[in-house]
């Protein structure tokens, strides 16, 4: 049952930025961040976003909570009960009611949390902010939702500064879930955390989003963690998605060069594996100063002239998998080994 | 910032710099009551705690209160009242309070000498010697001169005095025979209070401005930081001149007192402003406020939990080290005869004698204002310090 | 991987129980409580651990750059190949601020650090600065200095070299930071190559250039690498040898082909368990370690991992301190699951 939860169309952002020799009478060259984003995500699945600095990732996912404006594009927001809206345009208590049902975790668990607030308090403030509650009603919220993220209840009044980074990704965690949210947005929640902790905070990820039916966009640059954890992915590289496809299909079969080098490039933890790595030439590209034609094309082992004029589009090549390459269907791609490698 | 040992505790700034991942880690298990501490502490508690190993910024601390104290109590602890003067004892030296007599013997109560004047043969100048014949005791809670304490209630005791028909100068007397003692403790009650005054007008106008900058940039911030540079750039004192001329001659003392604390704390408040802006620039990107946002927290709520309690440590300090500064300004006004005005005294007031060289050479102990001007500026200078090392390091 | 490897008779460098200590509010942190290894010449070490285990401490230590508020007891043995054969210097008992200390600093050993651009001073060119490395050990004579340092940069894969010379640290990309600071410590012909997380900060596109060029760079030069850091993969890529380090202590150490296959101490298993990996099966659930890491002030004699072990016994982990174990050649284990058993399984 592919109900879609939200379709983001045509979405832009561009940053107007300083150029060096800008003066009162050249206008700013903008930097595209975004471009011209589209794609469905249905609910109670997961789906990753993965790409190195500069791709735009981060934007997305805080142009589609309205963290941050975007410059031009929908967010349609398939509500449980009643029409479809363009969440970016939803204003006064029609936005009050949508938003919280699309909710975000960060990166950083010690930036992300208030310093000078207890952490129930923290905790608390979505309820807070949209609903009258009474104390009781509060702390039991509250309490049940620390449960279920693993904090221990005593320590609620404690200050975010007492706890470690894995415990104050719990916190966060917390507070995006005690409003009941459709949609938690996750911008590289693990990715500041200690490999064993980072273990714990993914599976309390897929706990929850087996016990609530939640719906998650999974930011990341990590590759091995986006293939635990996701169902479809989207490979983004300045500003555009490259490729989108399930995440099994993905990895045995990608269908864009820059997606076969990205998982080329992962070291692997077995001794044994003696893969002929791609390595890319060149530099991340810039999004201030993007190459011309395919944005990829300057690093690209199998560039050809058409690739450095013609920008390519997201089309279908194989059934529900895009890649955004003139030779998608032509080139022979390596996946990842599914080989049952080193588990002690 | 690093000291021998480390007394910031598990998160102090040197050992984060030592071992960046040690950040990570917390005690969740509790060893020691030491850490059981930090974790239950609020933010100003850790502040409180770092603020009382500061050993200069503790003794300021102390030094201040009694300051104040006497302030508060200074009709009570003065032996004379401002008004007071003996046209027999001008600009007479210091007395001291003496426990031997001449003959070698010790009393138990403290005495002084009679001060016996006499001319000088050559300058002709009247000057005054102790006279050992003559003592007279030291006695506590005395009747002397009635005034109304704090304004509340008329009563005539003082502290200390000396039995009639004696008199104690313990820092000597100005050119109209006033005790100078006397005239700085009833003078601190100005010059302490008008600085807090004062600053508690910048700390108003400067988070209003200041916030307003900050939160909304633009324009408007532009706005008001040129007109904040414009303010800073005039010359203090031609400023104090012009606008002290602009008060008219015969005023209350009251009035006049509030037109200076005006006068002070327009000029003292873009101080605060740009700390204020500055803050709210960089909190404002924060991450905790982007998630309050977005879970729904309204603006103003965001405001007032999120950003303000971020920066209001920066703000006390902030304040604390603008005192020091309007000491100085109402000192300066009122030495340059720009302030308060007789029958009120400030320090400034009692400085004025100091213009003249005579005073300064002849008789030096016109200077003991400076003394207590400089140790006002500098207690606050130096809890001010403590305030902000303990305030700052908490900063990741 | 390095070309074979001549073994000489004494290893390189000889870290013996290191120790090093923080004097904080709640009493002695043991940051590094007791570390043994050896690094052999032209062999790569890895020190894998998470954070607050002591690798980074540890690396430094042997530079001698930790901060004075860190107490460090014990003995680094540095033995030279050049020069004097077989003479050995301890250099914990050098003066951290001393010429001894400093001949070897960039000369004989040398480190690249995490964060690229905090390594370079933004007043200066890139160039400037490399070179300044170079006139310092090698030539007093500028030009032939400027003539190392561009072909230094043409090796570490920095292209238009006489352009870049003049450039500043703001100008180059993470990648080539990385890169220049690589050219920086190999402009000296080190012999020993400290790498503390150099490609943490990278794109991952980028660190499989950074990690490629060390090790050509290695076939090239014969240094041995100390690589610290916290990601299993990078260690099965680059290193022969690896140490996994917790709270202070070496926890496992062996052949990097032993430890991969035949993980013995139960924080290695299950750091190795909770990794999810590219290739493999999906959505299998990830072990996790328990707990977190704690902070090593005032701690009894015990295990530091027995809060959070699977295998804890209780009256036999948590009373002394656990002694290191041989399993076979090479492969020691600091685990009370293995100190009956003096040789391997």
């Amino acid at each position: 049952m592919a109900e879609p939860i939200i379709e983001v169309v045509n979405l832009n952002k561009q940053f107007e930025v300083k150029a060096k020799n800008a003066s009162w009478f050249r206008k700013p060259a903008p930097v595209k961040v975004l471009s011209d984003i589209s794609f469905t995500l249905n609910e109670g699945e997961t789906l990753s976003i993965v790409g190195e600095s500069g791709c735009g990732k981060t934007t997305l996912g805080r142009c589609i909570v309205r963290g941050m404006s975007a410059t031009s594009g929908k967010v349609m927001y398939y509500p449980e009960e009643g029409e479809p809206t363009d969440f970016l345009q939803a204003q006064g208590s029609q936005f009050k009611k949508l938003r919280k049902d699309i909710q975000m975790i960060f990166q950083d668990p010690y930036s992300s949390l208030s310093p000078r607030m207890s952490v129930y308090d923290i905790i608390a403030e979505p309820l807070v902010a949209n609903f009258k509650l009474s104390k009781r009603e509060l702390d039991d919220k509250v309490e049940a939702i620390a449960e279920k993220t693993g904090l221990n209840v005593s320590f609620l009044k404690r200050y975010p500064h007492a706890f470690s980074g894995g415990q104050r990704q719990r916190i966060a965690i917390a507070r995006a879930l005690i409003s009941n949210p459709r949609l938690i947005v996750c911008d590289e929640a693990v990715s500041a955390l200690d490999v064993s902790i980072q273990a714990q905070i993914i599976n309390l990820l897929k706990d929850l989003q087996e016990q609530l039916q939640i719906t998650y966009i999974f930011i990341s640059h990590d590759l091995s963690i986006v293939r635990n954890i996701s169902d479809r992915v989207a490979v983004m590289h300045l500003g555009r998605v490259v490729e989108l496809a399930p995440a099994e299909e993905m990895f045995a079969n990608p269908k864009h060069p820059y997606t076969e080098a990205l998982m080329s490039a992962v070291p692997q933890p077995d001794p044994d594996a003696k893969m002929k790595r791609i390595i890319l030439e060149g530099e991340v590209p810039n999004p201030a100063n993007p190459p011309s034609g395919c944005h990829f094309h300057p690093r690209c082992p199998y560039r050809t002239d058409k690739c450095k004029s013609e920008s390519p589009q997201l089309r279908e090549v194989a059934d529900g998998h895009y890649a955004a390459c003139h030779y998608a269907e032509e080139l022979q791609l390596k996946g990842v080994q599914s080989a049952a490698g080193g588990q002690p | 910032m690093a000291r021998s040992k480390n007394p910031n505790g598990i998160q102090g700034n040197v050992t984060m710099k030592i071992i960046p991942g040690l950040r990570k880690n917390r005690v969740q298990d509790v060893r020691s009551a030491a850490k059981q501490d930090v974790e239950y502490s609020s933010q100003w508690k850790l502040i409180y705690k770092r603020f009382k190993k500061h050993k200069l910024a503790r003794i300021s601390m102390i030094v201040l209160g009694l300051l104040y104290f006497g302030a508060i109590f200074a009709q009570f602890i003065a032996p004379y009242s401002l008004e007071s003067y003996d046209s027999k004892y001008v600009n007479a030296p210091p007395m001291t309070i003496r426990f031997v007599d001449a003959d070698g013997k010790f009393h138990i109560q403290p005495f002084v000498y009679g001060l016996k004047s006499a001319r000088d043969p050559e300058t002709m100048r009247k000057i005054f010697q102790s006279d050992p014949e003559v003592r007279y005791k030291l006695q506590l809670f005395v009747k002397a001169e009635p005034y109304k304490f704090l304004g509340l209630f008329k009563t005539d005791i003082h502290l200390f005095g000396v039995e009639q028909p004696g008199r104690l100068f313990m820092f000597g007397t100005d050119s109209m025979g006033r005790d100078l003692f006397s005239r700085i403790i009833l003078g601190s009650q100005i010059s302490l209070s008008i600085p807090l005054v004062g600053v508690g007008i910048s700390f108003v106008l400067g988070i209003l401005i200041g916030g307003v900058s900050g939160y909304f940039g633009g324009w408007l911030d532009s706005f008001i930081q040129r007109i904040i540079e414009i303010i800073r750039s005039f010359p203090t004192i031609p400023l104090w001149m012009a606008l002290s001329a602009a008060i008219p001659p015969r005023i209350p003392v009251v009035t006049m007192y509030f037109y200076i604390v005006i006068i002070l704390a327009l000029i003292g408040w873009t101080d605060l402003a740009r700390v204020v802006r500055g803050k709210f620039f960089s909190l404002k990107n924060e991450d905790y406020v982007l998630a309050a946002k977005i879970s729904g927290v309204s603006d103003s709520k965001i405001i007032v939990r999120h950003l303000l309690p971020g920066f209001l440590s920066y703000l006390i300090v902030a304040t604390t080290l603008a005192i020091p500064a309007m000491i100085l300004g109402e000192t300066t006004m009122s030495f340059l005869g720009l302030g308060i005005r007789s029958p009120a005294t400030s320090w400034g007031v009692l400085l004025q004698e100091a213009q003249k060289i005579e005073n300064v050479s002849l008789y030096p102990w016109k200077l003991i204002p400076l003394g207590s001007v400089i140790v006002a500026v500098m207690a606050f200078n130096f809890m001010g310090d403590g305030l902000r090392d303990a305030a700052d390091p908490y900063k990741r | 991987m390095t070309q074979a490897a001549t073994r000489s008779d004494k290893p390189l460098l000889s870290v013996k129980d290191l120790k090093i200590q923080i004097q904080v509010d709640g009493g002695v942190m043991k940051a590094v409580d007791g570390v043994d290894f050896e690094i052999r010449k032209g062999r790569t070490l890895g020190l894998v651990g998470e954070s607050g285990c002591g690798k980074s401490l540890t690396s430094r230590a042997i530079m001698a750059i930790n901060p004075k508020e860190c107490e460090t007891s014990g003995q680094i043995e540095y033995v030279s190949t050049e020069g004097k054969p077989n003479q050995s210097v301890d250099l914990l008992s050098l003066n951290p601020r001393g010429k001894e200390i400093r001949a070897i600093r960039g000369r004989k050993i040398s480190m690249i650090f995490q964060e690229p651009m905090t390594a370079f001073s933004p007043m200066y060119s890139i160039g400037n600065q490399i070179m300044e490395a170079v006139l310092i050990h090698r030539t007093k004579n500028k030009k032939e200095a400027r003539a190392i340092t561009l072909d230094m940069l043409s090796k570490v894969g920095i292209s238009d070299q006489e352009k870049r010379f003049e450039q500043f640290p703001h100008e180059f990309s993470g990648g080539m930071r990385q890169r220049a600071m690589i050219s920086m410590a190999l402009s000296c012909n080190p012999e020993l190559l400290i790498a503390d997380e150099p490609t943490t900060a990278l794109d991952v596109t980028i660190q499989a250039q950074v990690l490629e060029l060390m090790k050509s760079l290695q076939q090239e030069f014969g240094m041995a690498i100390l690589l610290v850091t916290h990601d299993l993969g990078i260690i099965a890529e680059m290193c022969d040898e690896v140490a996994v380090m917790y709270l202070g202590k070496i926890v496992e150490q062996g052949t990097v082909k032993e430890i991969f296959s035949n993980p013995k101490h139960p924080y290695t298993r299950g750091l190795m368990r909770s990794m999810p990996r590219l290739g493999g099966n999906k959505s299998e659930r990830l072990e996790s370690i328990e707990g977190s890491v704690p902070l090593p002030v005032n701690m009894p004699p015990m295990c530091g991992f027995y809060d959070r072990c699977p295998e804890r016994i209780e009256g036999v982990c948590n009373k002394r301190s656990v002694p290191n174990t041989e399993i076979s050649d090479g492969h020691t284990v600091r685990c009370f699951l293995y100190t009956d058993r003096e040789e391997g399984e």
